[in-house]
């Protein structure tokens, strides 16, 4: 089913992670597919296997404790999880790469940025030492960097949490990578450098014809700049659709619960709509669909309290677990 | 509950001039080479019942406010008021007294709870120590605020760790309440929250407030938090407050430069009235070595030749006496 404008395609990963006090299901049965040249948002809250997905895709998940233990992850017609290490690290920061939350801490300390950015190239590319660092100039122009010549040799704490979040990029796209994966890439970054960082990333993904997967909690980000958008909840994708048919209408429950309680500038309501209860443990996940406790709809369902939904189309292109949602109408799961 | 006493100017809290500064030492003796302008000359006043909001990026001093009021930090200079009370010169006994009515509220629930502490322990300490209570009364007293903040009151046994954040959060709003102050500083109450997590503890402040008829200095960075959590909002930029207003007024007509910028850099779900999109540009120079003139001409897009010399005052729009704006291009 590889369709020519899809880059990334994911299907039914699940990722454990095998820990002392039992087996938690990180990612269950996450399918999606990034375009060539799109904006993929990945949303969900602290927890919800966001970044495990993330890292499952640059093969990066820590085994132990962690392992994938099925689904198929294709990139560019080829099957990721079936390359061999070596094959894998000339895939991973050359044709994917990826950018942090927290750019202090995926910096080395110790080296300049120039020798950190002059890294990535030299293993990527065959390059001469003093090619690399034109390169790395450039890269660092490339990204809006105040004065480069002077600040590619200075070290990670001589900068600003916003400059350093651009030499991350800069390091991120100076192989040219066809797939950039930006994990929280502004969330320690102030709102004001944060729109510049996010109009950075527009200008780039332009200029190179470069995918974004975008994972955020913040659906401000997304309704603003991506095309595409899964919601997970406790592991699992609960809703997948274009942005602006989801932010139009939303379908799964926790979605339509997550809009609603997020204050609006211009909104002038007196009490904010809450979802209440908290998000599941992922070592103790309630039965059935795991957002029953908190459905406003199915908390009394026996059907939500028993079986799990699974993604359905709901509507053209969109898709939604829940037994509510248009399509799950027809009696059709033979347990039932 | 609380009787706000009747204040004589109305105000429970008044903030004038106040200044601290930071000392940048250096050399071999320490030698005192600059300051750190952390506060640069903040005044406001908050009335009692109501929600003061300050607003600003990291690094511009909201809360060194927060800090200075309470005085966890030396104040440089400037007269803090509570409650016909002068903080800055009180003695210590003055102060104890002062910091059983005035109680926070921090940011990270994880870093402001001791995880070797019950709960019962960490939500009753602030009466031990400052009321003496014991025993029975005082398990009786902790149970009855932890079911107003949405505990149950079998968590008093229970440590931190096993407890989500939010309902950290709620912990951490339990022993700010539990000495039943009058003000409470709120220091970014939900920014290290999920989303589906915040709307609770939004609503949960007010409605403690409206119980308590407390008073909040609610400080984030968050405008849409903002909007929704407070009454007047004070904007601020590198240690000093640019332009504040109800908020209302705030909302639909910002008048300062950053304000504007602010507002349209949030990314925010479609709303009414919000200002078109801006390109903002460079970012907050360093505290310490702060430009000569208004503090935001060097990323201004209004900036001329005055606004690199005139500092400007906090003072009202014509027309508007409770819009103040520090702005040379105001008219």
């Amino acid at each position: 089913m590889s369709s020519p404008d899809k880059l990334l395609e994911i299907k039914g990963l699940c990722v454990d992670f095998f820990t002392e006090a039992g087996i938690a299901h990180a990612v269950q049965d996450v399918s999606f597919s990034v375009k060539k040249g799109g904006t993929f948002a990945l949303v969900g809250e602290s927890g919800c296997g966001k970044s495990v997905t993330a890292l499952s895709i640059m093969r990066l998940i820590p085994d132990p404790p962690g392992k994938i233990v099925a689904g198929k992850i294709t990139f560019n017609d080829r099957d990721l999880l079936g390359l061999s290490e070596k094959r894998m690290r000339a895939v991973r920061g050359n044709r994917i790469a990826m950018i942090f939350q927290e750019p202090m801490t995926s910096l080395n300390p110790v080296y300049t940025v120039g020798e950190q950015i002059v890294e990535t190239i030299m293993l990527h590319q065959k390059k001469a030492e003093a090619e690399a660092w034109e390169l790395a100039v450039e890269m660092l122009e490339r990204v809006r960097m105040p004065n480069p010549r002077q600040r590619i040799s200075e070290y990670p704490h001589q900068m600003s949490g916003g400059m350093r979040q651009r030499v991350m990029i800069a390091m991120a796209i100076s192989c040219r990578p066809v797939l950039l994966i930006a994990d929280e890439p502004t969330t320690a970054l102030d709102v004001t450098i944060q729109a510049q960082i996010l109009d950075l990333l527009d200008d780039l993904q332009k200029q190179n014809q470069m995918s974004i997967l975008l994972i955020t909690h913040d659906l401000g980000i997304v309704e603003e700049r991506a095309e595409d958008i899964a919601v997970m909840y406790a592991s699992r994708i609960a809703e997948l659709s274009d942005c602006p048919s989801l932010f139009n209408q939303p379908l799964h429950p926790y979605t339509q619960g997550l809009l609603k309680s997020m204050p609006r500038l211009g909104f002038t309501e007196k009490r904010l709509y809450t979802i209440t209860g908290v998000v599941p443990d992922p070592l103790h996940f309630p039965s059935g669909c795991k957002f029953h406790p908190r459905c406003p709809i199915g908390c009394n369902d026996k059907r939500c309290q028993t079986i799990e939904p699974v993604l359905r189309e709901a509507a053209p292109a969109r898709f939604v677990a829940c037994w509510y949602a248009p399509g799950y109408e027809k009696p059709d799961d033979p347990k039932l | 509950m609380n009787q706000n006493a009747p204040n004589t100017n109305g105000f429970l809290l008044k903030v004038e001039d106040l200044k601290t500064y930071f000392p940048i030492k250096k050399g071999l003796m320490r030698k005192t080479v600059g300051f750190v302008k952390a506060v640069d000359g903040v005044s406001f006043a908050v009335k009692p019942a109501l929600t003061f909001g300050l607003v600003g990026e990291s690094g511009c001093g909201k809360t060194t406010v927060a800090r200075s009021i309470l005085r966890l930090i030396p104040v440089t200079s400037g007269k803090v008021t509570f409650d016909n009370t002068d903080v800055l010169s009180a003695d210590k006994l003055r102060m104890q007294n002062l910091r059983r009515n005035i109680c926070l509220v921090f940011q990270d629930p994880f870093g402001s709870l001791n995880p070797r502490m019950t709960v019962g322990s960490i939500v009753g300490e602030p009466l031990k120590i400052h009321k003496n209570v014991t025993g029975a009364g005082l398990t009786e007293q902790v149970c009855r605020i932890l079911s107003k903040v949405g505990l149950s009151t079998d968590a008093i046994n229970r440590y931190p760790h096993e407890f989500s954040g939010g309902q950290r959060q709620r912990i951490g709003i339990a022993r700010a309440l539990i000495l039943q102050p009058k003000f409470v500083i709120c220091d970014e109450p939900v920014s290290a929250l999920d989303v589906s997590i915040q709307s609770q503890i939004l609503n949960l402040l007010k409605d403690l407030q409206d119980e308590f008829s407390l008073t909040y200095l609610f400080i984030a960075h968050d405008l849409a938090v903002v909007q929704f959590s407070c009454d007047i909002v004070a904007v601020m930029y590198m240690g000093k407050i640019v332009e504040q207003a109800p908020v209302g007024e705030i909302y639909s007509n910002p008048l300062h430069p950053y304000t504007i910028t602010l507002m349209s850099a949030i990314p925010r779900l479609k709303a009414p009235g919000r200002p078109p999109k801006k390109q903002t540009v460079g970012e907050p120079p360093p505290m310490a070595g702060q430009p000569a003139g208004c503090p935001f001409h060097p990323r201004c897009p209004f900036a001329d030749g005055r606004c690199l010399v005139e500092n400007p005052t906090l003072s009202p729009v014509p027309g508007r006496p409770e819009h103040l704006l520090a702005c040379l291009h105001s008219k």
